[in-house]
């Protein structure tokens, strides 16, 4: 793997995307309800369940929705109707659209060309190394994997260097491989002063990219700030597990032996289990069953849902 | 070649719908081709041919489908975007598109026509029949591109359009002619090369006044709306 650090670009200048009061509503539906945030250099996350408002937040900041009340503006000009703020702003939309009849270097080109970039084939080549695609740029995009398409649109998306860089669901379709090196690279690209925001309905995505998180639920901006905090009131909740197994009152026995089990009840269609350390519990099972010599059929957490995790966060 | 209209030729010579515009061209040339060779007066052919086949049918139909395909079918799929995040004027997105389709229907369409006018009367016919089809696929070219900014069905109002409006209403409500693209296009032709093979009830200065705002107008609209593009659906 090539080290990422060494090849990000360090942005000339800094650029900063302000959100101020800004809603957006679909009729009677409000899909974004009065954010208001400001992004600066550095990785920022914007976690939340599907259905929260990150896309349509994403694509306001990226001047592809008109905000139904509110500014959103970079560096004090607006992204709406602005096609200059592309010079500064690259998005990595969520929708895998790419033109598959062109090869991954032709696609790269292309955009950087139309940058209007002095040298296109020396911003292609650069771009097309970022993402680790230089031994496949030679192939239509066509015949891509999922993950090696989304690289090749991170690499549309970095062609021009730009300051602020949006990306929506990025990891989607990526192996672990893929994934790791696209983490380094948002890494390294925010180290080097760029304004980094990805959007994630993933916690563990957004915990290993970025240190300062934006949640949206419902809409509205549920939480902002510090990832460690806002993990932290997460993890300390309660989590509740259906399991199945060869002997389930074995194994509910078993599990009452240990510290992070709080409670375990004992049903028809198996056990429910509730845990106080989410952690431990998914690393003590396994050895539990195993050293009982029951076997573990079916582990399902029961209020996983993205969204009641961060209904519970909201509570807090 | 602009990087904007390499990319709408390949995309459009890419895609397979770009076969369905070789047929209708040519059944028109073998329909002429049949009807002089068994001897068939122009005057009887002619009109349903040429008007019928040619202008009424082959023309539109062609600019329908490039029309709607060098933007509307990037809108579809989400590939405008990539366009779209570059500091480009919309102006620049919009006239390489309009030129890849116009040029590519009019290649399309005049030479079948040149060869049908040729057989049905003479060269000048042939070439006035190129030339007013030219002009009219940089008028429906630039209605049907601004068409696919105004709805997400083009292709549907493109034929509501073509169907309802040139096709019935055109031939019952006369009035209708001076809104038609057809018209203009008889119209401009008869100028050209005088004949009784094409019947018109507009005047040639108006064909020409109007195939211009026709042009320009929807023209400055698709770049209008290029700006305020959205991407919908999106909501999560």
């Amino acid at each position: 793997m090539t080290t990422i650090s060494s090849a990000a670009p360090t942005a000339a200048t800094t650029s900063t995307l302000d959100l101020s009061g800004v809603s957006r509503w679909y009729g009677n539906v409000v899909a974004v309800n009065n954010v208001s945030m400001s992004l600066g250099p550095g990785v920022t996350g914007l976690l939340g369940p599907n259905g929260a408002g990150k896309t349509t937040l994403l694509h306001m900041m990226a001047g592809f929705l008109a905000p139904s009340r509110g500014t959103v503006t970079l560096d004090g000009g607006p992204t709406w109707r602005n096609p200059e703020v592309y010079r500064r702003l690259g998005l990595v939309s969520e929708r895998e659209a790419v033109h598959s009849f062109l090869t991954a270097y032709e696609f790269v080109l292309a955009t950087a060309k139309l940058h209007k970039l002095p040298d296109p084939h020396a911003a292609a080549r650069r771009a097309v190394a970022l993402v680790e695609l230089e031994g496949a740029q030679d192939r239509r995009i066509g015949t891509y994997s999922k993950g090696m398409r989304q690289r090749a649109r991170v690499a549309a998306a970095l062609v021009h260097d730009p300051q602020v860089l949006l990306l929506d669901e990025p990891f989607n379709g990526m192996d672990p491989r893929q994934r790791l090196h696209m983490m380094e690279l948002l890494h390294s690209l925010g180290d080097a002063g760029h304004t980094i925001l990805f959007s994630s309905h993933i916690l563990e995505e957004v915990e290993q990219v970025s240190g300062t998180v934006q949640v949206m639920v419902a809409g509205r901006l549920a939480a902002s700030g510090d990832f460690r905090t806002i993990r932290r009131l997460m993890t300390n909740r309660p989590h509740v597990f259906a399991i199945r197994s060869t002997d389930d009152r074995a194994l509910a026995v078993a599990l009452m032996a240990e510290p992070s089990v709080t409670g375990v009840e004992l049903g028809r269609d198996g056990l429910t289990v509730r845990a106080g350390d989410y952690g431990a519990f998914t690393r003590v099972l396994p050895k539990v069953a195993l050293a009982h010599g029951v076997r573990v059929r079916q582990l399902v957490p029961e209020d996983e849902s993205l969204e009641s995790v961060f209904s519970y966060l909201v509570e807090a | 070649m602009s990087t904007v209209s390499w990319i709408t030729a390949r995309g459009l010579f890419g895609r397979r719908r770009f076969l369905m515009l070789l047929p209708l061209p040519l059944l028109l040339v073998a329909l002429a081709a049949i009807s002089h060779g068994m001897g068939v007066p122009p005057s009887d052919w002619g009109p349903p041919v040429l008007i019928g086949l040619g202008l009424a049918v082959v023309l539109p139909v062609v600019a329908l489908i490039v029309g709607t395909g060098v933007l509307g079918a990037e809108i579809d799929d989400g590939t405008v975007v990539h366009v779209l995040t570059t500091p480009l004027p919309r102006w620049q997105i919009v006239l390489p598109k309009l030129a890849v389709a116009a040029g590519v229907t009019a290649i399309t369409v005049a030479v079948p026509l040149y060869a049908a006018g040729l057989l049905a009367d003479s060269p000048r016919l042939g070439l006035a029949l190129a030339l007013a089809a030219s002009a009219g696929a940089v008028a429906y070219s630039a209605l049907f591109v601004a068409v696919s900014l105004l709805t997400r069905r083009p292709v549907l109002l493109g034929l509501v359009y073509v169907l309802i409006w040139e096709g019935l209403l055109g031939n019952v409500v006369t009035g209708t002619r001076v809104l038609s693209i057809q018209h203009y296009v008889i119209a401009l032709a008869d100028r050209i090369a005088p004949t009784n093979l094409l019947d018109t009830t507009v005047s040639a200065p108006l064909a020409v006044v109007m195939t211009v705002l026709v042009s320009v107008g929807f023209t400055l609209l698709a770049i209008d709306r290029l700006r305020s593009f959205s991407v919908a659906g999106e909501t999560s």
